[in-house]
C-alpha cells in the first residue's frame, strides 16, 4: 500500500457522491476546451496580424467607402512602404450561407504588402495577367475542390454588376499558403479590384480600406497620426490603426467573445467550486473518528493536510484531464464542420496547458479549507465524540 | 526488579468547561514496569481514558511529568508527539476504528506508512501482524465483512505492526460477548507473555481484569492502592 491508494480509497468512501462531483468537474473541464477554442477561433486572425501593417478606414465606420485617390496620398508619406487596398465584397459560393470573405485589391501591390503569402511565381503573374483571375487561400480552393484554371460563379451580396445581377464569375488561377492551416487568412480570396471597378454598377472609384506597409514598426503610432493627418478635414476623414487593432475591432463587433467567454467560465467554475468544496467538506465531516485514530498512529498535522489536498486534488485533476480530453475531440470534430466560418476553432497547447494547471488550482482551493479543519481536529475530543 | 516503563509524577489534567475547571486528574503518581500488563478500572468519569491518553501522548498534562521509556513526552511539542507514538506505542479502542475503505492487511499496514520501510517490508510486517492476531485468512477482507472480535484482532494487529514497546487499549473488549471477549483477553495476554509487550488496558468488566498481572485502581482522578 502508498499514501496515494489511501488518498484513492478515500476519495472512494462515498462512490455516488464522488462521481457526481468528478461529473461536474468534467462538465466544467469541457466547457472550458470549447469556450478556449471559440475564444481562439474569434482571436485567431488577431494574434497573427503583423505590427508593420496599418489599416486605414473611414472615420465614421469601416462599411463607408473611401476614394481610390488616397492611396497615392498615402504611399508618399515618408516611411511607407507599400499601399493596398480592399473592398468588402460580400462574397458567397452556390449559397449565400457560404460566406467566403473576399476583397479586390490590386495585385503588385498586394504583394508586396503580404509579402509572406507563398504563391508560386508563375501561377501569381497568371494571375496578374489575368482580368478576372482569383488568388485564393490554400485551404478555401481545398475545400469547395477548387482546381487552377477552374471558373468560379461568385456570389455577391453587396455589389450588382452593371447588368444588375449579383453575380460574378473568376478564374482561378493562383492559391496562396500561409504556411498555417488553421489561419484565418487561408479561408479567403482576392481578385482584380480594376475589373471589379468596371463592372460594379455603382460606386465607382470608391474603396473599403488601406492596408499600409510602414517601414518601422516601432513607429506605427506615428504613421497612423501622420496618415489621418493627410485628409484630417477633407469630407472623407480617415482613421487608421494597426492590422491588429482592425482585425480587434472587427472581433468586438461580433460581440465581445473573449469577454462572454470568461464570463461563462467564471459561472461554471463557480458553480463547481461550491460543489466540489462541499463534497470534500462533507467527506472530512463524515470521518472525524478516522482522521482522529490517523493521527493516534502518528500521522502529523502536516501529513493530515497533505493527504485531504491530495484528495481533493487527485479528484480535480483525474476529472479536470477527463474533460479537457473530451474537449478535445470535440472541438477536432466540430472544426471540420465549421472551418469556414471560424477556421482558427482550435485547442491550443496553450489553453490545455492552462487547464491542467486550473485542475490543480481548483484542487488545492477546493481543498484547503477542510484540509485545515482535518489538520487542527482535536484527537482527544474527536475520539470521546463516539 | 525490572525497569520502570512509564513513570508519572505529580500528574494533573484540568479541563476547562466554560468558566467551570473540571479537574480529571490530581498530582497522579504511576508507574508501569517494563513487562508489566496492568488493567485500570474504576468508575466512569474517573478519568482513566484522560490518563491513557496522557501516556500515549494524545494529550498534554496540566502539571506533572510523564517519562515514558527515558523520554519525558510532556515535553515534546505536538509534531514531535506524533512521531514518538508512531515509534512507541500501539493503540486499541473499545470501538475498533478500522478504516472502512482498506481491507484487513492495509489497515495493518497503515501505521508503517509514516516508516521508511519498503513497500514489500511493509506487506510482510503485515502480514507477520495479522498471523499472530489469527487473522490471515481474512487479509483481503473489509471491515465490514469482519465480526466484531475479527475486527479487533485487525486493530491489535495494526497496534503491534510498528513494534512499540507500549499498548494502550481502552476498554478493548466494552463492545463484545464473553467468549470474544475472552478470545480477545487471552490475546493480549499472549503479546504480554510471549511477545513482551507492556500493556496498559482500561476494563470495567473483573474477569477481564483477571487476565492482567496487576489491577489499579482509579477514583476521582486518583489511584487507590491495588486490591
Ligand atoms: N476534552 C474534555 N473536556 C472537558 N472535560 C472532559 C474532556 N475529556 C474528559 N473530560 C471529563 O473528564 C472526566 C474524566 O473523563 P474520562 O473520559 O477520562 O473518564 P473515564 O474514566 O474514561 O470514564 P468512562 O469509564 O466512562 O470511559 C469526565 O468527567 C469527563 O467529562
Ligand atoms: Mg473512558
Amino acid at each position: 500500500m502508498t499514501f496515494l491508494h489511501l488518498v484513492r480509497k478515500n476519495l472512494g468512501r462515498k462512490k455516488v457522491r464522488t462521481l457526481f462531483t468528478a461529473l461536474s468537474i468534467v462538465v466544467a473541464f469541457i466547457l472550458f476546451g470549447l469556450l478556449g477554442a471559440l475564444n481562439q477561433g474569434f482571436s485567431g486572425s488577431v494574434s497573427l496580424a503583423g505590427v508593420d501593417r496599418l489599416v486605414t478606414i473611414h472615420k465614421v465606420s469601416l462599411i463607408q467607402l473611401l476614394p481610390i485617390a488616397y492611396g497615392a496620398r498615402i504611399s508618399n508619406l515618408e516611411g511607407v512602404e507599400a499601399v493596398s487596398h480592399y473592398t468588402w465584397f460580400g462574397g458567397y459560393f452556390q449559397d449565400p450561407r457560404q460566406q467566403v470573405f473576399s476583397t479586390p485589391t490590386d495585385p503588385d501591390t498586394f504583394r508586396e504588402v503580404y509579402a509572406e503569402f507563398e504563391i508560386d511565381p508563375d501561377q501569381f503573374q497568371a494571375w496578374q495577367n489575368n482580368r478576372v483571375g482569383m488568388l485564393a487561400g490554400k485551404s478555401l480552393a481545398d475545400t469547395f475542390g477548387w482546381q487552377v484554371g477552374d471558373r468560379i460563379p461568385i456570389g455577391s451580396t453587396i455589389w450588382p454588376t452593371s447588368d444588375g445581377s449579383y453575380g460574378w464569375e473568376f478564374v482561378l488561377e493562383a492559391v496562396y499558403d500561409d504556411g498555417d492551416p488553421a489561419n484565418t487568412n487561408e479561408q479567403q480570396f482576392f481578385f482584380h479590384y480594376e475589373y471589379f471597378n468596371e463592372t460594379r454598377q455603382f460606386g465607382k472609384d470608391l474603396i473599403g480600406w488601406y492596408t499600409v506597409k510602414i517601414s518601422d514598426p516601432e513607429n506605427a503610432e506615428a504613421m497612423a497620426a501622420a496618415i489621418d493627418a493627410l485628409f484630417a478635414n477633407s469630407p472623407t476623414e480617415t482613421k487608421t490603426t494597426t492590422e491588429k487593432g482592425f482585425a480587434q475591432g472587427f472581433v468586438d463587433q461580433v460581440g465581445d467573445i473573449g469577454a462572454i467567454v470568461r464570463y461563462i467560465l467564471l459561472a461554471v467554475f463557480f458553480t463547481m467550486l461550491l460543489v466540489t468544496a462541499n463534497t470534500m467538506a462533507q467527506s472530512v465531516r463524515e470521518r472525524t473518528n478516522e482522521l482522529a485514530v490517523l493521527k493516534t498512529l502518528g500521522f502529523s498535522d502536516t501529513r493530515i493536510l497533505v493527504m485531504v489536498l491530495s484528495e481533493s486534488t487527485l479528484l480535480s485533476v483525474v476529472a479536470g484531464v477527463l474533460g479537457l480530453m473530451l474537449a478535445y475531440v470535440a472541438v477536432g470534430g466540430f472544426a471540420a464542420s465549421v472551418s469556414q466560418f471560424l477556421p482558427g476553432l482550435a485547442l491550443t497547447n496553450a489553453t490545455l496547458v492552462l487547464g491542467l494547471v486550473l485542475t490543480v488550482v481548483l484542487g488545492l482551493i477546493t481543498g484547503i479549507a477542510p484540509a485545515l479543519s482535518a489538520m487542527r481536529l482535536n484527537v482527544v475530543q474527536a475520539l470521546a465524540r463516539r | 526488579m525490572s525497569e520502570i516503563l512509564v513513570k508519572t509524577r505529580d500528574l494533573s489534567k484540568v479541563f476547562a468547561k466554560g468558566k467551570e475547571k473540571v479537574e480529571v486528574l490530581r498530582g497522579l503518581d504511576l508507574d508501569i514496569e517494563q513487562g508489566d500488563f496492568v488493567a485500570l478500572m474504576g468508575p466512569s468519569g474517573s478519568g482513566k481514558t484522560t490518563l491513557l491518553n496522557l501516556i500515549g501522548g494524545l494529550d498534554k498534562p496540566t502539571q506533572g511529568s510523564i517519562d515514558v521509556g527515558g523520554q519525558r513526552i510532556d515535553q515534546l511539542r505536538s509534531s514531535q508527539l506524533s512521531k514518538w507514538r508512531a515509534r512507541h506505542v500501539g493503540f486499541v479502542f473499545q470501538f475498533y476504528n478500522l478504516l472502512p475503505v482498506l481491507t484487513a492487511q492495509r489497515n495493518v499496514e497503515l501505521p508503517l506508512l509514516l516508516s521508511k520501510m519498503s513497500r514489500s517490508e511493509r506487506r510482510r510486517r503485515a502480514a507477520t501482524a495479522l498471523e499472530i492476531v489469527g487473522l490471515s485468512d481474512r487479509a483481503k477482507h473489509y471491515p465490514r465483512e469482519l465480526s466484531g472480535g475479527q475486527e479487533q484482532r485487525v486493530a491489535i494487529a495494526r497496534a503491534i505492526v510498528s513494534d512499540p514497546t507500549l499498548l494502550l487499549a481502552d476498554e478493548p473488549t466494552g463492545d463484545l460477548d464473553r467468549e470474544t471477549a475472552d478470545e480477545i483477553l487471552d490475546l493480549l495476554q499472549i503479546l504480554n507473555t510471549e511477545h513482551g509487550k507492556t500493556i496498559l488496558m482500561v476494563t470495567h468488566d473483573p474477569q477481564a481484569a483477571s487476565h492482567a498481572r496487576h489491577t489499579l485502581h482509579m477514583d476521582k482522578g486518583s489511584l487507590a492502592k491495588a486490591a
